[in-house]
């Protein structure tokens, strides 16, 4: 097709006239500004211009925003890997199981050790990650191999990934966690920011460029756009779909051993909602539960929209319980958003 | 039988094709010819075999026995990607294009350039030269979109079959099989992708193309080779051929004699 010649004849009947307007790309201000995220973001804004006008002297403060970044932090972690997930079309409810799973295998192997020294710490670490990741691993092959709902598959998995939590600790948990790393990750700073927050912060970064700019990013788009079509081309898509919840298996991990740093606990019995939170959060972003749209950006405000809603309500002394149907009536109205323009699309 | 043609070697050649699913005898013995450059369109009433044929020939189903050369080669495909190694690109008719993509991600679906170096080597995708050869691609088959950027599901029907229709004329060396590209189009956007397939063909692609729309046919093909019950039944050179013609061949053809 390199040598082609262009066409001589002039022929086409298309509604395209000028030449200048072929191939026009909007600007990037423009683009950003149209979006849905921009609006998304501006919505964030309101909310805590509001909060803060209402309450001046209890939200704006320092305190409260570094309360606020740490309750995201761990949502935000196992946000970054549902972003993945159901961009895919797929979900992974096993999310809150797999960090306590996570959370009390690497409690376990640091107490079991016992010195806190930063060694064991890493160790702690990689037990985690390997722990979230093998579940993830599970549930990737349950899905793509064994072509099992998502929804059942991972619901499977919760119950097994909590069960075979309380099984492994007899439902008591464990408190004998380092006192080192509750204080360098749970409770520590870095230039006054929490470290949690920034880890937080670096995996969605680093997950969002991956997510953006890489091969392995295009084919999360494609598998859920068309899984068939990218089938077509060659592309094995049973694999990448394993990698997809592996890696959300890996970030639950991580939000495991960040769990354990923040608490001095593992929380058994703390994490039943977190995979409706996540999802909540993903979905409010802009991301399409039947694939093929997303961004991290929208991810990360997904994020805080709820977070920022339950820390205003409690500032402001209004029953928190407010929050969750406050967040359920965002959910909704981030779907019903999302089928419209299917619909329009659709048509 | 087309005496101007035959003495040109044929790009594809097919030979005594068969394939049964059960006791379904979907292909008995057919016969299919490519010449190099040329519009050749396959017709057939239902069930006539061509979807089977054509799958067989762009390398998503195995045949039972028969033969596939290529430029006098005998060659063997074991899946979509070894046809497409031998220059053999397929436009489906459900276009096989993710919508949530752009049009240059689309046309570079599943055959992504990488950035040079280290960000390469991790996965990073040159999008500008994507976006700047499927451009150039898509200018040079006359492609036009207001915008590029949009994703694929923005775009009119008419449009989505010419973004297929440009991926696959991008990395077609040889034949580009059409499975019916006008089906769902309105009147205007059907002849958009008829002169879009002209210059497909007009950059030395050939193009097999397969329709129920026998004056369309008539049209844009050079030839046209009637498959009846499994079995190829006629050949045409299109100039000299009537749509009673085909119809004839296509509803009361016996196996041809010669050739």
């Amino acid at each position: 097709m390199a040598t082609t010649t262009p066409p001589t004849t002039e022929t086409s009947s298309t509604a395209i006239v000028g030449h200048d307007d072929l191939y026009r790309q909007p600007t990037f201000l423009t683009s950003v500004v149209k979006s849905d995220t921009f609006r998304l973001f501006l919505a964030l804004v309101a909310l805590i211009v509001v909060f803060s006008v209402l309450k001046p002297t209890a939200f704006p403060t320092l305190s409260n925003t570094l309360n606020i970044l740490s309750d995201a932090a761990i949502l935000l972690v196992l946000a970054v890997g549902a972003t993945f997930v159901i961009i895919t079309a797929g979900i992974d409810l096993s999310v809150g199981g797999v960090l306590v799973f996570s959370s009390v295998v690497s409690a376990m192997v640091m107490a079991g050790i016992g010195d806190g020294t930063p060694l064991t710490l890493i160790i702690g670490l990689i037990v985690a990650l390997v722990a979230g990741t093998l579940w993830g691993i599970l549930n990737g092959f349950l899905v793509a191999k064994a072509r099992i709902p998502a929804l059942i598959v991972t619901l499977a998995t919760m119950g097994a990934s909590l069960g075979a939590s309380l099984l492994i600790t007899n439902g008591v948990d464990v408190r004998n966690v380092p006192f080192s790393l509750v204080e360098a990750v749970g409770s520590g700073t870095v230039a006054g920011i929490p470290v949690l927050a920034l880890i937080a912060l670096v995996v969605a970064v680093m997950f969002g460029i991956v997510l953006a700019q890489t091969r392995f990013g295009r084919y999360t788009y494609a598998i859920g756009s068309n899984a068939e079509a990218l089938r077509r081309t060659g592309v094995n898509t049973t694999r990448h779909l394993i990698k997809v919840y592996a890696l959300a298996g890996l970030l639950a991990g991580l939000a495991g051993y960040l769990s354990t740093a923040r608490f001095a606990t593992t929380t058994l019995g703390g994490h039943s909602t977190d995979n409706l939170a996540t999802i909540t959060a993903v979905v409010i972003g802009g991301a399409s539960l039947f694939g093929g749209r997303g961004l991290m950006i929208g991810t990360i405000i997904g994020v805080f929209i709820p977070v920022v809603l339950q820390n205003g309500f409690v500032v402001l002394n209004i029953s928190p319980y407010w929050q969750q149907i406050a967040v359920g009536a965002v959910l909704l109205g981030a779907v019903y958003l999302d089928q419209m323009r299917r619909r329009s699309r659709d048509r | 039988m087309p005496a101007s043609t035959s003495a040109v070697q044929p790009l594809l050649q097919a030979t005594n094709i068969k394939k049964s699913y059960g006791h379904v005898q979907a292909v008995r013995g057919a016969d299919f010819t490519v010449y190099p450059g040329e519009i050749v369109s396959l017709i057939g009433d239902n069930g006539a075999g061509k979807s089977t044929l054509v799958k067989i020939l762009s390398g998503t189903v195995t045949p039972d026995s028969g033969t596939i050369e290529m430029g006098g080669k005998e060659i063997k495909f074991d899946g979509p990607t070894s046809a497409r190694d031998h220059g053999i690109e397929t436009v489906y008719q459900d276009l096989a294009l993710a919508p949530d993509l752009d049009p240059a991600s689309n046309l570079y679906l599943g055959r992504e350039v990488f950035r040079k170096g280290l960000l390469g080597k991790l996965g990073f995708l040159d999008r500008k030269l994507m976006l700047d050869n499927a451009q150039l691609q898509m200018a040079q088959l006359g492609v036009k979109l207001k915008d590029i950027s949009a994703p694929v599901a923005d775009l009119s029907g008419g449009q989505k079959q010419s973004v297929a229709v440009a991926r696959a004329a991008m990395w077609a060396q040889e034949i580009i099989f059409m499975d019916e590209p006008t089906a769902a189009l309105g009147v205007v956007q059907t002849q958009q992708v008829l002169e879009l397939i002209l210059r497909v063909k007009a950059a030395g692609i050939s193009v097999v193309l397969i329709s129920h729309n026998m004056p369309q046919i008539l049209e844009v093909s050079d030839r046209v080779e009637v498959l009846r019950l499994g079995q190829r039944v006629a050949r045409f050179n299109a100039a000299d051929a009537t749509v009673d013609d085909l119809v004839t061949a296509m509803t009361s053809g016996t196996m041809e004699v010669n050739n």
